[in-house]
């Protein structure tokens, strides 16, 4: 909770608190001349539990506090309140001195208003007040930290807590309680406890011999569990990136694989889908706002067929006289993809738009203190898997799928036995691009939606076309999924750009090895 | 391949017929007589002063057409379609660019020895691929040597692993992705996104002076020619025509006895070192070079001008490469929305209706008139 919240939130809390009366004692070392007389007066006041006592702390951090003749007055605006009872005080005595405190005393009242604000209520003040208490909190503030660890449900404060709680009894002289502190943080998956341990360890800095043998032990736990939270990060979000490639690469291979077709607007059919949920993101917010958070459901088929009519009549008007010139098709297409990204441009303007997430797809899964899946993502993987498993489902068991793998096998022979080759090719190519279009819905959820971004995607899906062997569904998957992992992992080492390079040197190299991809059509063939 | 479905337009590989030695001529004259005079010797004001816009525009035109010729020979000939070729290009600009960055002197921004950029880096010496680039020979060397040597590389391996088709040019694209990202970044030590820029002098004379600048024409259009004559030159000799009939038909050659990698290296590799030539007279003139010349965009767009003109037939690479460009100077201007969806449009315009792009048609329409 920000200081002016705190500050309200107590301003309400005011009638009520005034019938209350803090422990005088207390309240009167805030007045004394001491430092540590008015440390004392803090923790004491801490302790209590009590909104009232932080009222008076948060005057005491903002200089609000006054003292006259032993009596410690609070400054409320116009008014001069009694700091213990909290009842005006009326006229205001003469000669008050404002209490002043120094850098010390300053901090030590933010951790003890902290401290207070555990028995908060609200979950996001506690979350809050927790957060702050564990980048540092005071021995004097751990017996009120021990009765909030106890008393706390929530799943995201506890550990927090716990943090904060292991970290004031570290300070404590006794051996044994710095013993079970440091066994507390065994469990703990937090970066802070790796700082935490690593400094007790630091020279000079923990001399009990029992104390730096099980903080040793404890580094050694947390540092191994951050290192499976990172790698399974990283493995998640390759996994993310190589699904988006998937969506991507499944339309190609099926234009280019089977087809033979280089579709260089390929890039642009994905943008065709990412605005077409951009559009019913329009839609839903005008006419349906109530249902708002199921406007990418129905983006799905929309962009479908928004990107599948559009490949339709790519291929009736241009690609249809192309046939087994794969060179010319490359240069048509990619003339294509600049009218459409100029198209895009024209309509929605020259600035990427947003398209907001759903509340069901914000948020993520926790899995430990330093990896969190988000739930975007976790939609797109499924959701490429979905879009993979109905492709399989469609080229192997249904008519369509027959007829197409006839014609790409023997062409002349399927139109002999009553394929309509002409009309299979328009359908095919039209699959394609509404699979395409499905990846623009699933990319709009996680990057810029702009006219620009198909050129971003093209060459990374022909790489995984290219790598995965032509017109192989299970090719593609593996090298969609590997250049996924491969450039999170290099990403981490090495940063995004020298990944990138990486990734694209080890294909030129890879290429030279399997001309034919990684998954190569066995049999005996010679070109030409 | 496409050589299935049209007779190759190579059959006029045939000696240069008299009307090309004419043409030549006529281009040479214009360029190295006619221009420099309309420009140095005429008033600013008159009806026949070839303005210093019109000057550097054609210089930068010049350049562009010989990257086309240098595509079309490797195209058009060898049946190998590059989306690279921009790399090579940006490649020779950088060579050269060095010198020019090393001439600037102490009269940069900062006043320092080393390049501005670098000096903004807080960088304290020069790294070492910048060692003798003060000598522009050196420069010159390093923008012809370096294309010339990543295609060798690039292309051994891959010509050797049989790479072709698409494959081959969809990695070529690759690989000026690859280094248009290396180059953008500032530690690459070539400026970066800004690249080079603020040049001041050439071999000592002011390179924004009239005289320098008509120079530099002379320069560029005299290298068109030769490199024009030189393909022209292999393109009819019997390497070009073993050449040509790899590309038509790769196993065969291959059965008859000839190594098709070697012939496809050499090919490529001179394609590469012509285009490092274009892109070290490219950078005076234009003033500037950065990596976004290496965009996979602006490789594909050479294609364009080769096919615009009409494959195989080198001079068409030269009509493609001036008409597109000059249309695009005038499109950016007038209607600049409209140029991505024009360019388009003569991408898919070109593929379907004019294989053989411009030439093509002019000569189908000699030929018929010549049946009448």
């Amino acid at each position: 909770m920000r200081p002016l919240t705190a500050a309200l939130f107590l301003l309400l809390l005011a009638p009520a608190a005034a019938r209350a009366a803090l422990d005088p004692q207390a309240v009167a070392k805030l007045g004394a001349e001491d430092s540590e007389e008015k440390l004392a007066g803090v923790d004491e006041l801490a302790r209590s539990a009590d909104p009232a006592a932080a009222r008076v702390l948060q005057a005491l951090a903002e200089d609000n506090l006054q003292v006259a003749n032993g009596r410690v007055l609070l400054l409320d605006g116009e008014r001069t309140l009694d700091a213990t009872t909290l009842a005006e005080v009326d006229p205001a005595p003469e000669g008050a001195e404002p209490i002043t405190i120094n850098n010390r005393i300053r901090r030590h009242v933010g951790t003890a208003l902290a401290a207070l604000r555990l028995s908060d209520p609200d979950r996001r003040a506690r979350l809050a007040a927790a957060q702050e208490l564990a980048d540092g909190a005071s021995l004097e503030l751990a017996p009120a930290l021990k009765a909030a660890l106890d008393r706390e449900q929530d799943r995201e404060v506890k550990p927090l807590l716990a943090l904060a709680y292991a970290q004031a009894t570290l300070q404590s002289p006794e051996p044994a309680a710095r013993l079970s502190a440091v066994k507390a943080l065994r469990d703990s998956g937090n970066p802070r406890v790796e700082r935490l341990l690593g400094g007790l360890l630091a020279d000079g800095a923990e001399t009990d011999p029992d104390v730096r043998r099980e903080a040793l032990a404890s580094l050694e736990a947390v540092r191994h569990r951050l290192a499976m939270g990172e790698l399974v990060g990283r493995v998640f979000s390759g996994l993310s990136l190589g699904s988006i490639l998937l969506l991507a690469a499944l339309g190609l291979a099926i234009t280019y694989g089977l087809m033979g077709v280089i579709n260089m607007a390929h890039g642009e059919l994905l943008m065709i889908g990412a605005y077409a949920t951009y559009a019913m993101q329009g839609v839903f917010a005008r006419h349906f706002p109530r249902h708002h958070d199921w406007y990418v459901v129905a983006a799905v088929p929309v962009a479908f067929l928004a990107a599948g009519l559009v490949g339709a009549v790519l291929e009736r008007t241009v690609i249809r006289f192309l046939y087994g010139r794969p060179l010319e098709t490359l240069l048509a297409t990619w003339g294509a993809s600049l009218v459409l990204s100029q198209a895009a441009r024209s309509t929605f303007g020259a600035q990427n738009v947003s398209v907001a997430n759903p509340s069901w797809m914000s948020g993520g899964v926790p899995l430990v203190a330093n990896a969190v899946l988000p739930w975007n993502r976790i939609v797109i993987v499924a959701f490429s898997l979905a879009v993979l498993g109905l492709v399989w489902l469609a080229m192997n068991r249904t008519r369509f799928g027959l007829f197409l793998r006839a014609v790409t096998q023997n062409r002349a022979m399927a139109g002999c036995v009553g394929v309509p080759t002409g009309r299979l090719d328009t359908l095919a190519f039209a699959a394609g691009a509404g699979i395409a279009g499905l990846g623009g819905v699933a990319l709009s959820q996680i990057a810029n939606v702009g006219p620009d971004m198909g050129q971003a995607y093209i060459v990374d899906s022909f790489m995984v076309v290219v790598l995965g062997g032509v017109g192989q569904l299970a090719g593609a998957v593996w090298a969609a999924l590997g250049l996924g992992v491969l450039s999170k992992f290099l990403e981490g080492w090495s940063g995004a750009v020298i990944a990138k390079i990486a990734v694209l040197a080890f294909i030129i190299v890879f290429i030279q090895k399997r001309p034919q991809g990684l998954f190569a059509l066995k049999g005996r063939f010679a070109e030409d | 391949m496409d050589a299935v479905a049209r007779p190759p337009l190579s059959r006029w590989t045939v000696p240069m017929p008299p009307a090309g030695w004419a043409a030549l001529g006529a281009f040479l004259a214009g360029a190295l007589l006619l221009v420099p005079a309309l420009h140095l010797l005429t008033p600013a004001g008159s009806a026949l002063h070839v303005s210093d816009y019109a000057v550097t525009l054609g210089g930068k035109v010049m350049c562009y057409a010989i990257v086309a010729v240098a595509l079309d020979l490797v195209w058009g000939y060898g049946g190998i379609l590059s989306l690279g070729h921009g790399l090579f290009f940006a490649l020779g600009g950088y060579g050269f660019g060095m010198y020019l960055m090393r001439a600037i002197g102490r009269e940069g921004v900062y006043q320092s020895d080393l390049p501005d950029f670098m000096v903004f880096l807080d960088w304290k010496a020069l790294p070492w691929y910048w060692r003798g680039t003060e000598h522009a020979a050196w420069a010159l060397a390093l923008a012809v040597l370096v294309p010339g040597l990543v295609a060798l590389v690039f292309g051994f391996f891959a010509f050797r692993s049989r790479i072709k088709g698409v494959y081959f040019s969809i990695i070529t694209q690759a690989l000026t992705l690859a280094a248009m990202l290396l180059f953008f970044r500032n530690e690459t030590g070539f400026g970066g996104n800004n690249g080079f820029t603020d040049f001041k002098r050439v071999l000592g004379h002011p390179i924004a002076a009239p005289a320098t600048r008509v120079a530099l024409f002379m320069l560029t259009a005299a290298a068109l020619a030769g490199t024009l004559l030189l393909c022209r030159w292999l393109v009819a000799s019997r390497y070009g025509r073993v050449l040509t009939a790899i590309r038509d038909g790769e196993s065969r050659a291959r059965f008859l006895g000839y190594q098709p990698h070697h012939y496809k290296l050499f090919a490529w590799t001179l394609s590469a070192v012509l285009c490092g030539v274009a892109g070290a007279l490219y950078v005076p003139q234009v003033g500037i070079i950065n990596p976004s010349e290496m965009s996979p965009a602006n490789s594909i767009e050479i294609a364009i001008w080769v096919a615009v003109g009409g494959r195989g037939t080198l001079v068409g690479a030269v009509v493609g490469a001036a008409l597109v460009n000059l249309a695009k100077s005038w499109f950016t201007v007038a209607f600049p929305e409209f140029w991505n969806v024009f360019l388009g449009l003569l991408f898919i315009g070109v593929t379907l209706f004019l294989p053989d792009g411009l030439v093509g048609l002019f000569r189908r329409l000699a030929a018929r008139k010549a049946r009448a």
